[in-house]
């Protein structure tokens, strides 16, 4: 079923009359519309009435008669003349405080009378997830090699674009270049996101960028530096390193994969995570969120590969996000579902 | 820097509109009445320390070596407000009082303390003056509210009296930590540089200007935050009385 676009005038004055059912940009409709099947009953039909009003000034928007009860609410689309209210930043809520429906709900299933009151909210401008991942990913590893190579007024004059004498250095710049290209990747291949867009655009992209840009830009300074002092227990170090590495990122990938799995394509279901046939991924027995376990794996392995304080600096302010991140996963799903491993932790076998 | 934000949504929430306290309990209460009256008598000693060295040698110069100790003492003590946030028996936030306080602790130790030279600037007893006045009328205020029972005066005092001394407390910080940077740099106070084995360098003198950068933005947020506090807090009381 389209989204049923619903004409709205410039959003202040009242229409009535049956919706027009002209599809809309089904940004949201990639919902599974609970379509029960026909109940071949004599009874009346149960219709509701739908009114929608702007939250914040309480004008109607429209008005719906005959709306037939299982109709899912977040496919009042509102089609608006301009076309900067996209779908993606509408947000219909029963409460003008409360939170926006979901797509799958059901106006029968909802605390509504027979007249259904709706309040409109617009979300701001909206991004969409791979954008922002895409702008985080690239910035470092551009940046850091622009360090690498000694681009000129970083180092002093004498050192442009000189290559450093410790194989350590190029070592690692190919470490951190493949990380972010394997971000990248992921990011357009193998991610599948829950909603389309970030909330809150303002906010959240210059921060996140500056953390990531920031950070990739203080580490490169360091390893890249003329004066860079190599690890102190040379090949063993490095070549340990080296192997944590290149093992948690494999197992990072691993677990990126099987969550990509678990949800087919146009979904957002949500399913418990097991292990499968990859050993990678028999981390699932202990933890609720090993892409982080091993996220903080690499980092652990690159500081100890670069022996670079304010690398140890980056992976210690990203395993404390990590596991905030990684305890909220966690809470939310012992919440959906009952039957959860008891035996997991979010971030840190048995630990944290 | 000298400021008196943090509190300032406490003194929103007791004072203006509905009581919508869910503040802290009883023993919370009882502790919190003995650190702020603690505050306010360690900061009217360093008030009191200062009159008396100005009496007794005639000048403004070198006030800060008669209350160095209490001033270090009771400026650390602040820390511990960071910690009634943390612990939620003081309702504010635990980011902006952390800064606030560790402005404050990084100016006495990190820049008073550490550089000896600057310790005779005349810009101290500035900003020391500015914090003295300030914290004595903040703790009354606090301890007052505590005890429901705050004289219009030290409310007024409290969102009027920052007009000046934040400007002045902030031109005196400035100040000292500008004299502070040729020593710095001198000698290398503070700073690590390469090589090192773990490929780290500081350098505490572009820090310090960078912290002098910082002001200029963070000061007049502050500063208007205040000043809207002020209106929210003190308007009301002249609209009854215009009333009548």
């Amino acid at each position: 079923m389209d989204a049923l676009a619903l004409e709205a005038t410039s959003g202040k004055k009242t229409t009535n009359g049956a919706a027009a059912a002209a599809p809309a940009a089904p940004a949201p409709a990639q919902a599974p519309v609970k379509r029960k099947p026909a109940k071949k009953t004599k009874k009346a039909v149960v219709f509701f009435e739908v009114e929608i009003l702007d939250a914040k000034t309480k004008d109607k928007l429209c008005f719906l008669d005959k709306v037939r009860t299982h109709f899912p609410s977040n496919l009042f689309v509102l089609s608006v003349s301009d076309p900067q209210w996209y779908p993606a930043r509408q947000s219909i809520r029963l409460d003008p405080k409360g939170k926006s429906l979901k797509d799958e709900d059901v106006l029968q299933h909802l605390p509504v009378g027979t007249t259904a009151t709706f309040y409109f909210r617009d979300l701001g401008a909206q991004i969409s997830w791979v954008t922002v991942f895409l702008t985080e990913y690239t910035g470092p590893l551009v940046i850091y090699l622009m360090f690498y190579f000694r681009v000129p007024f970083i180092y002093a004059p004498k050192y442009d674009f000189t290559t450093s004498k410790h194989w350590v250095v190029h070592l690692a710049c190919m470490c951190h270049s493949f990380h972010y290209v394997k971000r990248l990747l992921e990011t357009l291949f193998v991610h599948r996101f829950s909603h389309g867009t970030m909330p809150n655009v303002a906010l959240p992209p210059p921060y996140n960028c500056t953390y990531y840009w920031g950070f990739a830009a203080w580490m490169a300074y360091y390893i890249n530096h003329p004066l860079y002092t190599p690890p102190i227990y040379g090949e063993q170090q490095i070549r340990l390193a080296l192997i944590i590495f290149l093992f948690c990122q494999i197992g990072n990938f691993s677990i990126h994969v099987a969550l990509r799995n678990l949800r087919p394509p146009g979904s957002k279901t949500r399913k418990i995570p097991y292990p499968t046939k990859n050993p990678f991924t028999w981390i699932f027995l202990l933890v609720s969120c090993p892409n982080y376990t091993y996220e903080l794996g690499s980092w652990l392995g690159f500081t100890l590969m670069t022996q670079c304080l304010p690398v140890a600096f980056f992976t210690l302010v990203g395993f404390i996000q990590m596991t905030v991140w990684a305890k909220g996963k966690h809470r939310s799903y012992l919440k959906e579902f009952r039957d959860y491993p008891p035996l997991r932790s979010p971030i840190l076998p048995f630990i944290l | 820097m000298s400021g008196a934000a943090p509190g300032t949504s406490k003194a929103a929430h007791s004072d203006v509109g509905p009581k919508k306290k869910k503040g802290p309990g009883a023993l919370a209460t009882a502790y919190l009445v003995i650190y702020n009256v603690v505050m306010t008598a360690g900061w009217l000693v360093i008030a009191v320390g200062l009159v008396r060295a100005y009496l007794a040698r005639g000048s403004y110069h070198g006030l800060y070596y008669s209350i160095e100790k209490p001033l270090k003492f009771f400026q650390t003590g602040a820390i511990l407000e960071i910690l009634h946030c943390a612990v939620g028996i003081v309702p504010s936030s635990v980011v902006l009082t952390g800064f606030q306080v560790m402005s404050r602790v990084f100016l006495t130790w990190a820049v008073t303390h550490s550089v000896r030279e600057v310790q005779s600037e005349d810009s101290v007893l500035l900003f020391v003056t500015a914090w003295t006045v300030t914290e004595i009328i903040r703790y009354s205020f606090y301890t007052f509210s505590l005890l429901n029972h705050l004289p219009y005066l030290i409310k007024w005092a409290r969102y009027t009296f920052f007009i000046v001394l934040y400007p002045m407390g902030v031109t005196g910080e400035l100040l000292t930590i500008y004299a502070a940077l040729p020593y710095v740099q001198k000698t290398g106070l503070y700073s690590v540089t390469l090589p090192n084995k773990y490929n780290f360098s500081f350098d505490y003198y572009t820090f310090l200007i960078l912290v002098m950068i910082s002001y200029i933005p963070l000061f007049p947020q502050l500063y208007f935050h205040m000043i809207r506090q002020r209106k929210k807090v003190l308007g009301h009381i002249e609209d009854y009385s215009k009333v009548e």
